[in-house]
């Protein structure tokens, strides 16, 4: 109950209307005709999404819903005497172009001149090519997917005698095609297919009921590892059961890869170009400074293939590359988009992010990672080489207690204590505080156990010295 | 948006593979939004979409498909779409209709006047004001954004048992945020005014009240001390102390979790759940409150529930399908973001009704504390229910005065137990709007209540 309020969404169906016809070449025709209304003197921007995706959701052997969805939108970007102006439409109806074209032209005129203000141009920086893309998708009949999310849910219910009840168990997909072009010469179209398993359980009765969630993503249908999920999910609530508030103190936290990427990706937002140059950031001024211990080397690398965020181009349609942020506890790079990358006097570094058709591009992160330790170095390792301390496998309340600008952290956490360097106690309803600042300041351990999670950072066990437990 | 012939024949199809109950959700939805930054107009927005969402109810399974197309040749598509999941079932064939439209009436055909829009250029004035009055109040103000956004929602439901009902909804929020920088860093303050209405929302509030209550959040914070850490008792200032309601019951109340045993409310109706001074209602129909609808997305009139009674539990929310499970009706809380997405159980306006103390007593009479001047936003897990809240604007308590201000930090609780430890509420009722977050979805809601007193919760700050 707190993300603001964010206006218009992404993702909407235009309905097998079959009028742009399937494949990416069509999208990036489609993308070419609407750049190409643009009068003299203005530059525009055009952003096709098209996609499909299928959800089933299995309760108690059953199939409790299956969505089966198209959509399709465009949005535009008009550029006239650097004022921007931006609109979009959740079809791609052909009467529904040339309005939204005509909307995103008279929103420009609203806008403050503004130097910096232009639409992305090629920049020489060859694409990396990444193959995201799962043929063998498109054939996989609905019934194969409503067969593995009831076996899904099947197994978790009867994984473990504690289990009493599993209260969501998904299979999703989806396919998603984009094309971009632009009057300053940006043409780039890109395709992507991605599968999950999701399961949430709870093991327990009554009031000793302790939850846990698991997943397995991959390009497709092929590889989704039902085992993995539900391991993952029946482990994390049976290890809590009989968990009660835990001690308050100072002490070493080591953090679960699954919520150390959310750490990272939280980091990473006060890394973005444009929050520094707005004075946004903790890290507004300090390029070139130490702001983390010398194991802390944070890099952004969408052309990793193995990253869930991989990507050839940024949502500007300029190839992805490799930024190191932080090298060895040294801040040494911030994520530019073309507005933002201008207005620090330097270029994009191909980092533009966008919530689909109804959002406008923005610098971010897609494929965050540590330098990690030595190989083999995994959460028993770290566990081993921390000794004592808390190990936190899920944080909650970081919208409303994680602060990107001041750095204030102060999150809600449950886990297990660590005793003798193993996992010991569980532990709940306890907080651990700090600030973004002194978290990178006091890591104590980066394990290798690179994992690529869904989201634009990676999981890596981390150990952070020094924080504040609040419990009984 | 569509005719109630061509809705009889879509039913018709959706159901003629069998099922119990289909139904169309159409919507029409226009936003725009304009965004003031580091002193600049940097973005004026504008989007548009429309389609309908088809769902088909067999037995335990719901088919759900959607489309774009209105056409009664797209929409006889998604039905046969949406229809797949009760091929095979053989339950049988269901007559639909005749549709019969609802007595609600949809906004501004009842007489009432159509919400206005406001121009581009009005709207460019009120952020330019704001951004004014924000930089205006102190020097240490180093960047402010400010925010206005507008939509407009036609809602169109047709069932397959007759009903047929229409809405039109406006809403309107403008949002300011600022950054002040100080000896100790950057610090944050952010206000907001939600309302569903128009323009008219800039009759009755202020944009520059709300640039400086952003602008004085994050000034204060400059010499904020760090949070406490550990038990103290917290004084909630009225209105977004609502939060607190909202995650440690609110959620846990709503019938789809009740109805997997997923909540630790599951069977406490008629017991004792809370504080005697706790009565907790949900209310869809109050006034222009951000969490208010004449009809839900399921087509059910917005209803006032009463939840909790004086400390005893006397209802869940509920929507069609779990209602209909209990053989019971909607309680009106059937609410979806988007045509592209099944509606659930959802809250609307959730509030604890006024008690009668006076607000500065509860905090003279609170020895050591923390007093909550502002909250922004929590999270729970409805089957343990453990919950955070976070605060945007907090002072200690000492000595039974407002002293010192915090930096943010997040406070943790168990819902059951926190609610019994209530042991004031004062008379000076406010609400404050929000976006709750669900399975994926968000919906406006409104939460509030008055100043009132937890004796214990466990504040997450750095101090030791």
């Amino acid at each position: 109950m707190s993300t603001p309020i964010a206006v218009g969404t992404a993702d909407v169906e235009s309905g097998p209307n079959g009028e742009v016809p399937e494949g990416p070449d069509a999208l990036l025709a489609l993308a070419e005709r609407v750049a190409g209304w643009a009068r003299s003197g203005e530059e525009v921007e055009v952003y096709v999404a098209r996609g499909h995706e299928t959800e089933v959701r299995a309760y108690d052997g059953e199939v409790e819903s299956l969505t089966s969805a198209t959509s399709a939108g465009i949005g535009i970007r008009v550029v006239v005497d650097h004022q921007l102006g931006f609109a979009w439409a959740g079809s791609l109806d052909e009467s529904v172009l040339g309005e939204t074209l005509a909307e995103a032209r008279d929103n420009a005129r609203f806008a403050t001149p503004d130097e910096h203000v232009a639409l992305a141009v090629p920049d020489g920086v060859a694409a990396v090519p990444v193959d995201l893309w799962d043929e063998r998708l498109a054939a996989v009949p609905t019934t194969k997917k409503v067969e593995l999310a009831l076996a899904l849910e099947a197994q978790a219910r009867s994984a473990d005698p504690r289990i009493r009840q599993v209260d969501a168990a998904d299979y999703g997909d989806g396919s998603v095609e984009v094309a971009l072009v632009s009057t300053t010469g940006i043409r780039s179209s890109s395709r992507k297919t991605s599968g999950y398993l999701s399961v949430g359980v709870i093991a327990g009765d009554g009031e000793a009921s302790q939850t846990g969630g698991g997943f397995s993503v991959g390009r497709g249908f092929d590889g989704l590892d039902p085992d993995r999920a539900t391991e993952d999910a029946v482990t994390r609530a049976v290890r809590l059961l009989g968990a009660t508030k835990g001690p308050s103190g100072r002490s070493t936290v080591v953090f679960d890869r699954r919520v150390a990427s959310t750490l990272l990706s939280v980091v990473s937002s006060a890394l973005s170009g444009e929050a520094v140059a707005k004075g946004r950031s903790f890290f507004a001024g300090r390029m070139g400074e130490r702001v983390g211990d010398l194991v802390l080397t944070l890099v952004d690398d969408p052309t990793d293939p193995r990253a869930y965020g991989a990507a050839a181009y940024d949502a500007e349609g300029l190839a992805c590359r490799r930024n190191v942020l932080i090298d060895a506890g040294l801040l040494s790079g911030f994520l530019y988009d073309t507005v933002s990358g201008s207005r620090a006097g330097t270029a994009s570094t191909g980092s533009a992010v966008r919530g689909g058709f109804a959002g406008t591009p923005g610098p971010g992160c897609r494929a965050l990672t540590l330098a990690s330790g030595p190989e083999g170095f995994d959460e028993a390792g770290v566990l081993a080489a921390v000794g004592e301390g808390l190990f936190v496998q899920t944080m909650t309340g970081v919208h409303s207690g994680v602060n990107p600008i001041s750095g204030d952290f102060s999150v809600g956490a449950e886990g297990l204590m660590i005793r003798g360097g193993k996992l010991a106690e569980p532990v709940r309803e306890i907080t651990v505080a700090s600030t973004l600042q002194r978290i990178l300041q006091s890591l104590v351990a980066v394990g290798s156990d690179v994992e690529w999670l869904p989201g634009v950072a990676a999981g890596q066990t981390l150990a952070v010295g020094d924080m504040q437990i609040s419990g009984v | 948006m569509i005719d109630a012939p061509v809705l009889e024949r879509v039913l018709t199809e959706a159901l003629r593979h069998g099922g119990e109950f289909a139904e169309v959700f159409a919507e029409d939805r226009s936003t725009s939004s304009a965004v003031l930054d580091d002193g600049r107009v940097e973005e004026l927005s504008s989007g548009r979409e429309r389609g309908a969402g088809i769902r088909v109810v067999s037995g335990e399974t719901t088919g759900f498909a959607h489309t774009a197309d209105l056409t009664e040749g797209g929409l006889l598509r998604a039905a046969e779409a949406a229809s797949a999941v009760a091929r095979g079932g053989g339950t049988g064939i269901v007559a639909v209709g005749p549709l019969v439209a609802t007595a609600v009436q949809e906004r501004g055909s009842d007489g009432a006047a159509t919400p206005s829009l406001g121009s581009k250029a009005d709207t460019l004035e009120l952020l330019r004001r704001a951004d004014d009055a924000a930089r205006g109040s102190g020097d240490s103000i180093s960047q402010v954004q400010a925010g206005c956004g507008a939509s407009r929602r036609r809602v169109l439901v047709a069932n397959s048992e007759g009903l047929l009902a229409r809405d039109q909804q406006a809403r309107t929020r403008f949002s300011v945020s600022c950054v002040a920088v100080g000896d100790t860093g950057l610090q944050t303050g952010f206000e907001t005014a939600a309302r569903t209405m128009g323009f008219e929302l800039f009759d009755e509030v202020s944009v520059e009240e709300l640039a400086l209550l952003a602008a004085g959040r994050a000034l204060s914070k400059l010499s904020a001390r760090p949070a406490p850490s550990g038990e103290l008792p917290v004084v909630l200032a009225g209105g977004s102390g609502g939060i607190l309601f909202h995650e440690a019951c609110g959620h846990g109340l709503e019938a789809d979790h009740i109805a997997k045993d997923a909540s630790v409310y599951t069977g406490m109706v008629g017991q004792q759940v809370a504080s005697p001074l706790v009565t907790l209602v949900d209310d869809g129909t109050v006034g222009s409150e951000w969490g208010t609808f004449a009809i839900d997305d399921e087509g059910r009139p917005a209803k006032r529930n009463v939840l909790i009674d004086r400390g005893v539990l006397t209802d869940y929310l509920w929507d069609y399908l779990r209602a209909r499970k209990e053989g019971r009706s909607s309680s009106g809380n059937g609410r979806r973001q988007t045509y592209q997405h099944l509606p659930m159980v959802r809250m609307t306006n959730t509030f604890l009704l006024a008690g009668d103390e006076d607000a500065d007593e509860i905090v003279a009479q609170t020895p050591r504390g923390v007093y909550v001047a502002k909250l922004g936003g929590g999270q729970v897990n409805t089957t343990t229910g453990d919950f955070v809240f976070g605060t945007t604007e907090a002072y200690l308590i000492e000595g039974g005065k407002i002293t010192e201000p915090l930096r943010d930090a997040n406070l943790i609780g168990n819902g059951p137990e926190v609610l019994k430890r209530v042991d004031a509420v004062a008379s000076d009722f406010a609400m404050t709007p929000g976006t709750c977050g669900k399975d994926g979805q968000s919906v406006p809601v409104g939460c509030g209540q008055a100043t009132l007193r937890v004796t214990g919760v466990t504040i997450g700050g750095t101090a030791e």
